[in-house]
Formats: C-alpha cells, sequence, structure tokens
C-alpha cells in the first residue's frame, strides 16, 4: 500500500516538473481547493521537528519538500527536496514542488514569501515552537491531523506521554541531583557549552540533572577556571562525527576538564546531538538514556526489576 | 581629431549594448526558474492573455507577476544603484579601492540590523514572532544614514569636508561597527546567528510589489541625480584643488554625492541586505574596457550593475532549486576571479 502510494506521489512529482505533459491530468489545476479530501495532501515541512513528526506517523510519502534543519531521519533530506534553511525559504522553490501545504513552525520565513505561497493558494499551517512534554504531544496531534491519520497521531502521543511519565518516575528516583555540563563543540581546547535557555538546558532538566553552567545564557564558550568553578558532575559533549568529533579521550587532554570531578570519575557522555537536542517524538527516548547514563546506580536497580 | 569621434562612437555603441545585455538578462530573469513555464506562456502572461482554462496558468501567472516580476525589479535596482554608488565614491576620493563602505553606508548598516536581529524582539516586547523582519529594513536604512551623517559632521569643519579625514573616520567607525556585531553575535542565539550570517550575505528573495514599491522611490531619485555629478567628478579627478578652478564647487559636490549615495546604498542594503563587490567589478569593468569619463561611466554602471545582479540572482535562484543561495555568494565567486583575470591582462595601464 506504502509503496503504491510514494509511487502515486512520485509520478504526479514527475508531472509537475513537465507541466506541458500534464494537460490531460484532472483535479491538479492550481487556485483554491487543490487539498481536498480525495487527493492526497502534498506537504512542505519547514521545521526540524515537523518532519520528524510526520516521519514518526509513518506518512513521510506525504511530504514533497524539507528544509535543511531536517536531520531526522537522516534519509530525509536525501529522499526529499531540499528547500533551504527554513528562515531563509524560496517562494517561487516553494511553488515549484506544487504542495497543497506548508507546515511550518512558528519562526520560518520571511513571512513576505510564506504570504506570497499563500497568496497562490497553498495552505501555510504554523506550528507553535513550545520545548516541553506538553507541546510535544500536542504538536504530535496537530501534524497528525493533517496528514489525516488522527489515530495514528493519538496513539504516537500517547506512547510519548507514556514515556515522558516513565522519565519522571526514573526522575523521582534520584536521591542527589548531578550537575552537568553540556558541550556543544571543542574547539582547541576551549568548549562552547550550553547555558539558560538552551535546548541543551531543557533535556538536562528532563534528565533530572542540574546544568551546572546555568549562570550562562544561551550557548557560550567556557573558560578554563569558569570550568574549575562550575565543577560538574557529568559532562554531556555532542558527537557531530568528522575530524572535529567530541571524544571521551579529547576532553580529558585538556587539563582543565580532568580536573572537574566529572574528568575525575570520567563521567563524559558522548551523544548524538540532534537526538538529544531535537525535541520531537525522540525526546522521552533521549531523556531516559541521558538519565540512566548521568545515574548508572538507577540503570543497574531498573536492569534488575524491569525487563523492558 | 579621429580619436575623439571613435571613443563617442565606442561609448554610444558600447551604451547600446548594456542596454540590449539588461533587456536580454531580464527577459531570462521572467522566463528562467524553479517552475519551468514554457516562453510561450510567458509572452501570454505578459500579454495578459486569459488563460484560466489552461492548466496551471493562474499559478504561472502569479509566479511571473508576484514573483519574478518584482524581483527582476528588485534587482535591477538594486544592482544599478550599487553600482553608480560605487562609481561615485571612486570619483569622490579618486581611489579604486572605494566602495560605499569607506563612508559609513555598509557598517552603520549592518549594526543596525544586527542591533534589529539580536535585540529586535527585546527592544519592542511581546511583538510578533516575525518582528525583526518588518523592523531590520527600517533599521539598516537608518544605521546606514546615521553613520553617514555622522561620518560627514567628524570629517567637516569650517565649512569643508575633508575627505582623508572622512576615510580615516570611516575606518575607525568600521572597526567601531565590526565590534558591535560582534559584541551582539556573542550574545546572540543560534537562530539570530543564523539569520545574520544570511544576512550579511545579502539576497533578494521575499521580493513583493509592496518592496519594490517602496525602494524604488528611495533609489531611483538617487539614480537619476547621480549623473550629473559626471562633470564635477571628471573635475576632481584631476585633483580637488584643480577641480576647485576649473569651476566646479567641490564642497557642493561632496554634499550632494554623500548624500545620494548613503540614500540609495542605504535602500538596496536594507531592502536585500549585504552585496558585495557589484559596487567595485562593475565601474572598473568599465573603466577598463570603455574609459574613465563620468558622463559615460555613471549611466553605463547603472545598466551593467543591474544586468550582473539580475544575471547573478537567476543562478542564485535556479542552482540549488527549490531553495536558493544568498546573491552576495555569487556575485563574488564570479566578481572576483573575473575581476582578477581582467587585471593581469590590462596590467598597468590601469588609471582611475
Amino acid at each position: 500500500m506504502k509503496a503504491i502510494s510514494l509511487s502515486a506521489v512520485l509520478a504526479l512529482l514527475c508531472l509537475a516538473l513537465t507541466p506541458f505533459a500534464a494537460s490531460a491530468e484532472p483535479g491538479n489545476s492550481s487556485g483554491a481547493g487543490t487539498a481536498q479530501a480525495s487527493v492526497k495532501p502534498r506537504i512542505v515541512a519547514a521545521g526540524g521537528v515537523v518532519t520528524e513528526i510526520v516521519y514518526a506517523l509513518g506518512h513521510s510519502d506525504l511530504l514533497v519538500g524539507v528544509d535543511t534543519t531536517s536531520l531526522f531521519p537522516e534519509s530525509a533530506l536525501k529522499e526529499k527536496a531540499n528547500v533551504g534553511y527554513v528562515r531563509a525559504l524560496s517562494s517561487e522553490g516553494l511553488l515549484s514542488l506544487n504542495p497543497s501545504m506548508i507546515v511550518a513552525i512558528e519562526s520560518a520565513g520571511p513571512p513576505d514569501v510564506l504570504k506570497t505561497v499563500e497568496g497562490a493558494g497553498v495552505e501555510i499551517v504554523r506550528v507553535p515552537e513550545v520545548s516541553t512534554p506538553a507541546g510535544i504531544t500536542e504538536k504530535i496531534k496537530e501534524i497528525a491531523g493533517l496528514v489525516g491519520d488522527v489515530d495514528k497521531g493519538a496513539a504516537l502521543a500517547a506512547d510519548t506521554e507514556k514515556q515522558f511519565k516513565s522519565v519522571d518516575r526514573l526522575r523521582e528516583k534520584i536521591h542527589k541531583p548531578r550537575r552537568a555540563l553540556f558541550i556543544l563543540s571543542f574547539l582547541n581546547g576551549r568548549a562552547t557549552v550550553g547555558g539558560e535557555g538552551t535546548s541543551a538546558d531543557g533535556i538536562i532538566a528532563l534528565a533530572g540533572l542540574q546544568n551546572s553552567a546555568s549562570m550562562l545564557k544561551g550557548w557560550k564558550p567556557i573558560s578554563d577556571e569558569a570550568l574549575l568553578e562550575v565543577a560538574p558532575d557529568v559532562i554531556i559533549a555532542m558527537n557531530h562525527g568528522g575530524p572535529q568529533a567530541v571524544t571521551v579521550d579529547s576532553i580529558l587532554a585538556n587539563p582543565a576538564f580532568a580536573a572537574t570531578p566529572a574528568g575525575k570519575t570520567k563521567s563524559i557522555l558522548v551523544f548524538d546531538g540532534g537526538y538529544l537536542l531535537g525535541f520531537g517524538p525522540r525526546t522521552p527516548d533521549a531523556a531516559r538514556d541521558l538519565l540512566l547514563a548521568a545515574y548508572p546506580e538507577i540503570a543497574k536497580a531498573e536492569q534488575g526489576s524491569d525487563h523492558k | 581629431m579621429h580619436a575623439p569621434l571613435q571613443t563617442a562612437y565606442r561609448k554610444t555603441f558600447a551604451l547600446v549594448v548594456l542596454v540590449a545585455l539588461l533587456a536580454v538578462i531580464a527577459l531570462a530573469a521572467i522566463s528562467l526558474g524553479s517552475i519551468s513555464i514554457a516562453p510561450s506562456r510567458v509572452i501570454d502572461v505578459l500579454l495578459g492573455v486569459d488563460g484560466a482554462k489552461q492548466l496551471d496558468f493562474a499559478r504561472d501567472a502569479l509566479v511571473i507577476t508576484q514573483i519574478r516580476i518584482p524581483r527582476l525589479l528588485l534587482g535591477a535596482v538594486v544592482g544599478a544603484g550599487l553600482a553608480v554608488a560605487g562609481a561615485v565614491m571612486q570619483g569622490l576620493f579618486r581611489n579604486p579601492l572605494a566602495d560605499p563602505g569607506l563612508i559609513g553606508v555598509s557598517s552603520g548598516a549592518g549594526f543596525a540590523a544586527a542591533v534589529a536581529i539580536v535585540l529586535g524582539g527585546q527592544i519592542v516586547s511581546g511583538a510578533a514572532a516575525n518582528f525583526p523582519f518588518i523592523f531590520l529594513p527600517v533599521a539598516a536604512f537608518c544605521g546606514a544614514l546615521g553613520s553617514t551623517l555622522m561620518l560627514y559632521v567628524v570629517a567637516s569643519r569650517g565649512g569643508r569636508t575633508s575627505m582623508a579625514v572622512m576615510l580615516l573616520a570611516g575606518i575607525a567607525f568600521g572597526a567601531l561597527a565590526g565590534a558591535g556585531i560582534g559584541w551582539l553575535s556573542y550574545i546572540s542565539d543560534d537562530r539570530q546567528l543564523r539569520d545574520l550570517t544570511f544576512w550579511s550575505m545579502g539576497g533578494l528573495g521575499g521580493a513583493t510589489w509592496g518592496k519594490v514599491g517602496i525602494v524604488l522611490p528611495m533609489i531611483l531619485p538617487s539614480l537619476i541625480a547621480m549623473p550629473f555629478l559626471a562633470h564635477g567628478l571628471n573635475a576632481m579627478a584631476l585633483g580637488e584643488a584643480e577641480a576647485f578652478h576649473l569651476g566646479v564647487n567641490v564642497q557642493r559636490l561632496k554634499s550632494a554625492a554623500i548624500l545620494l549615495v548613503s540614500i540609495a546604498v542605504g535602500a538596496s542594503v536594507a531592502c536585500s541586505g549585504m552585496i558585495g563587490f557589484v559596487g567595485i567589478i562593475v565601474p572598473h569593468l568599465l573603466r577598463l574596457s570603455v574609459g574613465a569619463n563620468y558622463r559615460f561611466l555613471l549611466p553605463a554602471s547603472a545598466l551593467l550593475g543591474a544586468t550582473l545582479l539580475v544575471g547573478a540572482d537567476i543562478i542564485a535562484r535556479t542552482i540549488v532549486a527549490p531553495s536558493e543561495l544568498p546573491i552576495g555568494i555569487i556575485t563574488a565567486t564570479i566578481g572576483a576571479p573575473f575581476f582578477i583575470w581582467l587585471l593581469l591582462r590590462r596590467g598597468p595601464e590601469l588609471a582611475v
């Protein structure tokens, strides 16, 4: 079934690319009402979280284009047309995909571009950017409605909620919260860390940790001395891959890092950045993984009691 | 007697070629894009043929009339403005490297834009998420004019403006604005940083008739007025004192040139971000090929600047379709090597 619909979308795409061969095709004319219930919506996702949720709902066949922030799943940017950075979209580029709907995060733009595209009869749906558990389930339900699969959306939302609850339960088992430091990048021995108001701050809190860099606002480089002062118990590093990949060894090679409590106990956790910072359906999993990695004693207890 | 006649012919011929080139590139800009529209349909749309029954006609008509034509006009007027402003600056400073940046336009606009991007949300609290998009062009324009005015005041003493002082003050102010942008980048978040990067590379995306309606009346008068400076700029090429003795009101020339340039460039930068290199490469290209007479150079710069930017924009919006590249990348990637090649070919004859 899925293969059939995918090929239908591909066929439609081919027709759209050669508009003059398609003169006999009915129901594809411009103007209002291109997104009737009978016709499958052609969706452009503007915002990584939108793409992630559409894929999680199993409706990636409806996507005709995604923006450059759509890093998960990795296949998205490979198999879908790339409409550019979410804040610098192109009106004609969007229209060339012949979409019926653009699902965009609140900050997508520029507004003039979206207005022009809307003027061409394309529906623009805005999704709020709320990085809380409730916000995520809300987003899932809304996007499920747009792809016409409310049941799947309700199921995914309920599942996500359940997983958040299980993370909540794990969090209750923490006796003494540890202090964490999130390293975004590590260049020439200088680390850029996640302060207050970053997505790192959010996931650290979800995992029952304290952000030791909360006196900084946003992503900031941190000095060696400040590092000793914030004294993190756990260091979370993002793995970008490539030559500048952050590894446990590269962090410990820096004397200031080695001298922190985290360095002494070698409590350095390397995670995939998109996984931790995405704030989509994978977030409860990410929070759980982070929590269990940061509190090995809880992980041990879980393994003993819970056979999941 | 032969030689001047020949150059006059050559200049007329060059202007005709430039007009034809602009016309061709304008047609290309209307016909090409990420949506392929057949030339016959483009003609139908331009002639206003009613094609309601044809498939996708309404969409194609909208793409041409609401997206491509406003963008073409914006690109043409911005390109013309930047190129003419560059030519005027080079004449005024009698320096081949001069560009509008020297009188603080770019640094002022850049700093103001950074303020708008990073602090825009805080300056007016509770504003919509897209607030910076409206605030930014206004701020950039005010920043451009404000910084130019400031430099002008610094450089003027006793009713005389010293271009040397203005140049030095402009460099200092550029460094200060750069530091200001650095401070703002430091406190900005990921998204603001990315907005800042995109803005600093320029782009004509999101061109609407509304924008054209605002920018055109600002740049066009400057474009029309600047050729009237040609006589004065020609005299200035001999030196400031010599120009004075030739009967040019040097001070008035300076004030007028600075005012016109700051308006034209300020409006360009405000609506399309920083687009580098057009202001330097276009006048030099023309000087190298057809001569340095400003009577010819200024209108020719306008034509070639418009052609170049519209051409670069066609590349910018088709090469990575359905997304698009910042246009500044294109102008510099193509412009800089071409310019170096030109310099290698001509060698020491270059005179400004």
